[in-house]
Formats: C-alpha cells, sequence, structure tokens
C-alpha cells in the first residue's frame, strides 16, 4: 500500500507545523489590521502591511462546502475512495481545505459544526483535521 | 453609447481535435494558424500581430509568442505577447489584438491556442499522460488531504451553489444533456454518435461528487486560431466578417465560493454597453464550460435569469436544439472538444457567418462568446454578430 503525500515544510509555514505538533491550530494574523489568513502570505493582502504573527483559533468552525473524490489521483488515496475532502470555516473566520473524520461522506452537510482534532502523519508533520462537533 | 465595430474575426482555423497525437504543441498552433490564413484568404505576410494562449504542453516557456513567430517564419511583428487568464484568454486575446488595432500599432493579428496535454497510450508511464492525470495537480497541504486538480476546486463551488439556491443534480445534468444534444448535431464534435439521456447522466460514473465525468469538459489535443483585422480590411476577404460589436473582462478577486458569481457580471457590464443590447437581445450563446456548473453560474451573471435560478432555466429546456437560447451549439468543452477558451469563438464564429451546418441556428444576429477561468474568477466576454452596428 502505497502512503500519502506529506507535504513540506516551508518556511513561511513552520510555525503552522509547530503548533500542530503540539495539537493547537494557529492562523496568521496581520498585526497591522489584525485581518486572520490563511495559509500564510508574506503580505496581507486586506491592508498590505508586513508583519505578522501566528495566533491560536479555537478550532471550532463549520462546514462551508464539501467534495466527494471517487478519481484516484494519488495511490496513497486508492484504498480510500470515495472520500470527502472539506472546507472548514473557522469561527474565527478563514477557511481551510481539510478532512473529516468520524463522519461518512454521506452524512456531511453545510453548515454541520466541527471541531480540530490532529493527526501524527509522520515523524514531523501533524495534520490538523476536524470530526463533527 | 453603441458604437459600429472597428474590427472583426475574418479568419478561424482548427486543427483536429481530441485524441489525436500527430503534431506537438507547436505544430498544432502552426497548423491553426496556416488554417485560419487559408480561410481568410490572407497571406502570412499579412500578419503583422501574434498572441498565444499557451495551454499546458508548453510547460514554463519564457516568451510562446516569440517561439512561435519563429515557427511560423512570421517577420517584422508589432505586437506579440503571450497571455495567462485561464479560460478568458483566448477572449482576452481577440480584445487586445482589436485594442492593438484600433489603436494604429498593428492591422492583422493571429491569436492562437493549442495544447497537447493527452499522451498517446503505448507511450504512458504509470498514470500520467491521460485525461484524469492532465489537470491533477496538487500541492502541500491540499495533496496531504487528498484534494487534486481542478475538479475537486470547482466541486466546492458547485456544492455551495446547491446549497444556497437549491440547485439539484438533475440540473447539472441537464447541462450536460443539451449541450450533447448540440454535439450529436457537429460531425466534429468527439461525442457526435454517443447520445446522452439524464438516466445516462446520472448512470456516468462520478469523478468528484457533485460532478460526474460528463459534468467535466474533456481534454484535447489541437489547435485553435483566430485572425482579426480592421473592419474596412475584414470586408475584403474571403469570409463574411465577424464584427466584434462588444467587449468586456471582469476579474472579480476574492472567493467565488462566497458569492457564487463569476466575472462574467462584471465584464456582462462593459460588452452590453458597448454593443447596446441588453440579454433579450443575444441570439445564441456560447459560454465556457469547464464544468456543467459554470454554465449554470454564466447563464445568471448574464443577466439571462436570476442569480440562483439557472438550473431549473436550463432544466426547462430553453438551451437545447430547438429551445429560447442555443447554448454551446456544437457541444461545447463538454462534448465537442477542449480547446480552452477557444472553443466557444469558434463555434460563435461559424454560427454568426451561418456556417454551422445542421446545428445553425436560424437566428445569429447577436452571439455571445465568452471565456472563464481562475475558479470563476477570470472572465472575458465578446459580442459577436455578422453586421458592422
Amino acid at each position: 500500500m502505497s502512503a500519502k503525500p506529506v507535504p513540506a515544510i516551508e518556511p513561511a509555514m513552520a510555525p503552522f507545523f509547530a503548533a500542530a505538533r503540539e495539537r493547537r491550530l494557529v492562523v496568521q494574523r496581520c498585526t497591522a489590521c489584525g485581518a486572520l489568513r490563511f495559509p500564510a502570505r508574506e503580505i496581507c493582502s486586506e491592508c498590505l502591511a508586513t508583519a505578522a504573527e501566528w495566533v491560536p483559533v479555537s478550532g471550532r468552525g463549520a462546514v462551508f462546502s464539501y467534495n466527494v473524490m471517487h478519481q484516484v489521483y494519488h495511490p496513497g488515496f486508492a484504498a480510500e475512495v470515495p472520500y470527502a475532502v472539506v472546507l472548514v470555516r473557522l469561527a474565527e473566520g478563514p477557511k481551510l481545505i481539510s478532512s473529516l473524520v468520524d463522519c461518512p461522506p454521506g452524512e456531511i452537510t453545510i453548515g454541520m459544526p466541527v471541531e480540530v482534532v490532529f493527526d501524527d502523519v509522520s515523524p514531523d508533520v501533524t495534520l490538523p483535521k476536524f470530526r463533527p462537533a | 453609447m453603441p458604437r459600429t465595430a472597428r474590427t472583426a474575426i475574418v479568419g478561424l482555423g482548427q486543427t483536429p481535435q481530441g485524441k489525436v497525437y500527430d503534431r506537438t504543441h507547436v505544430g498544432f498552433a502552426v497548423e491553426a494558424v496556416r488554417l485560419a490564413l487559408e480561410d481568410a484568404g490572407l497571406r502570412r505576410d499579412d500578419l503583422d500581430g501574434l498572441l498565444l494562449n499557451p495551454g499546458l504542453a508548453w510547460g514554463n516557456v519564457p516568451m510562446g509568442s516569440f517561439m512561435l513567430q519563429q515557427a511560423l517564419g512570421l517577420r517584422d511583428l508589432r505586437l506579440s505577447a503571450a497571455m495567462g487568464l485561464g479560460g478568458a484568454t483566448a477572449a482576452a486575446m481577440v480584445q487586445h489584438a482589436a485594442l492593438a488595432i484600433e489603436a494604429g500599432m498593428c492591422s492583422t493579428v493571429a491569436c492562437v491556442f493549442s495544447d497537447r496535454p493527452l499522451v498517446p497510450p503505448e507511450e504512458r508511464r504509470g498514470a500520467g499522460g491521460g485525461s484524469a492525470s492532465s489537470y491533477a495537480f496538487a500541492r502541500g497541504l491540499d495533496a496531504a488531504y487528498g484534494q487534486f486538480g481542478i475538479n475537486a476546486m470547482y466541486a466546492m463551488v458547485a456544492r455551495r451553489h446547491m446549497h444556497v439556491y437549491g440547485t439539484t443534480q438533475d440540473h447539472l445534468g441537464s447541462v450536460a444533456v443539451a449541450q450533447r444534444a448540440w454535439a450529436n448535431l457537429n460531425p466534429a464534435a468527439q461525442f457526435h454518435d454517443r447520445p446522452l439521456t439524464l438516466a445516462g447522466y446520472h448512470a456516468s460514473r462520478w469523478v468528484v461528487e457533485p460532478f460526474h465525468v460528463v459534468d467535466c469538459c474533456l481534454v484535447s489535443n489541437g489547435g485553435v486560431a483566430v485572425i482579426v483585422t480592421d473592419a474596412e480590411r475584414a470586408r475584403s476577404l474571403r469570409k463574411p466578417p465577424v464584427y466584434l460589436r462588444g467587449m468586456g473582462q471582469g476579474h472579480p478577486g476574492g472567493d467565488p465560493g462566497e458569492t457564487l458569481t463569476s466575472g462574467a457580471a462584471l465584464a456582462a457590464e462593459s460588452a452590453f454597453r458597448m454593443a447596446g443590447i441588453a440579454p433579450r437581445d443575444v441570439d445564441v450563446c456560447e459560454l465556457y464550460d469547464c464544468y456543467t456548473f459554470t454554465v449554470l453560474v454564466t447563464l445568471e451573471d448574464y443577466g439571462f435569469c436570476r442569480k440562483g435560478e439557472s438550473g431549473p432555466f436550463v432544466a426547462e429546456g430553453r438551451t437545447r436544439p430547438g429551445g429560447a437560447l442555443p447554448v454551446n451549439t456544437g457541444g461545447g468543452q463538454l462534448s465537442a472538444s477542449y480547446m480552452w477558451g477557444m472553443t466557444p469563438i469558434a463555434e460563435a464564429v461559424l454560427q454568426a457567418r451561418g456556417e454551422a451546418g445542421e446545428r445553425q441556428v436560424p437566428r445569429h444576429d447577436v452571439v455571445l462568446a465568452s471565456g472563464n477561468g481562475g475558479r470563476l474568477s477570470t472572465h472575458a466576454t465578446l459580442v459577436l454578430s455578422p453586421h458592422p452596428s
């Protein structure tokens, strides 16, 4: 069985992965205008300021949309199709592509409340995922 | 204030499209230009502008239009550029050509798309080179969660539309069925001899819900070129001119999943104003159809129906052969061939000229062609007509 792709930890996203290893979900916050963003950007697209910090969020949100993948694009997912990919809107605003655990694809609905869980997929990489809240 | 058209499309060149492997992406582009020149009755030396929309096979070539100029043996161009707005590029190229001609920079411009994403089955290694793999790129976190390709991204937006407006799987299917009926009238369509019913739609395999395979455009090899020149010269050439009556672009930015609105809403404002028309004046639509869903949203954003009401609008049969608003009359990118935004433009030219054979619509005074890219985020509109005003 083939392994799923593990994301490389690029410098801009290192704080996100470091926090995830500690079971914390963080997003970037512009220190000039306060806008939250994810994934990382080097400059705030709201106010164009450069300074930013990573701040913890509640890990609670709702399913904004989802799809159900049937086509196998990577052998690591061959045993899982059909599987859902969800777009979660956090209570604080930013949206994250993720997976929903403990919920078969047929039971997902837009708007359903979810909360973050963490999945250690490699010694270095922990992926935030979500489950019904 | 509507104006008399000052430019026109005078030549159309289309290579064989689909699972054709006998040329490279550059070869398809050269062949398309040669065919367009022949169609227009122009010589190669008449071209003084070259715009290129490089498809996937061109890779990240830094000077694609120069590469194509050399392959075509063109000298002394006064306009040259490769452009990248995804599926909106083709219509945008025609617009840039028209603007440069009106400004007096050049006189006759070839606008070209070509691609060769499909590899012959015997040359494929592993999963690469087939239609499923061509657009499957994913990066970083998306890949880790199994979110691969453009299909998956559009599926997220389509699912929102279904949730917010009550659009159904039958509504999506009715777009696929209507366009297949048009393709069945088009001998050049890849699915010419394959009828599709709504039951057949539901039975077709899923790619990524809510998209069946027939909700998604084809993946095709081939090339298309159109030649744009000034209206006066256009009248002296071989084919009837297809005048550029209206042009517009719309690039809304932000998240289309929030607005469920494409750039068509913005692009329509300038295109319709320039042409002096309203949606009810459009006789036939050639809408960029990367997905069935894209057609629904685009119909709404041009004002053919209200926001959220496109599903019933299409399900009632309006866009089919014989319907009140023929849409994608060659079968479109879902059923004929996927030449990015060139597929709608090529069909619009044929319809405006009255050259569309069995599928020719009786009224073709105002033909709308659209291009859309970047998940509803780039858009370009052409209002075309056999009449200059």
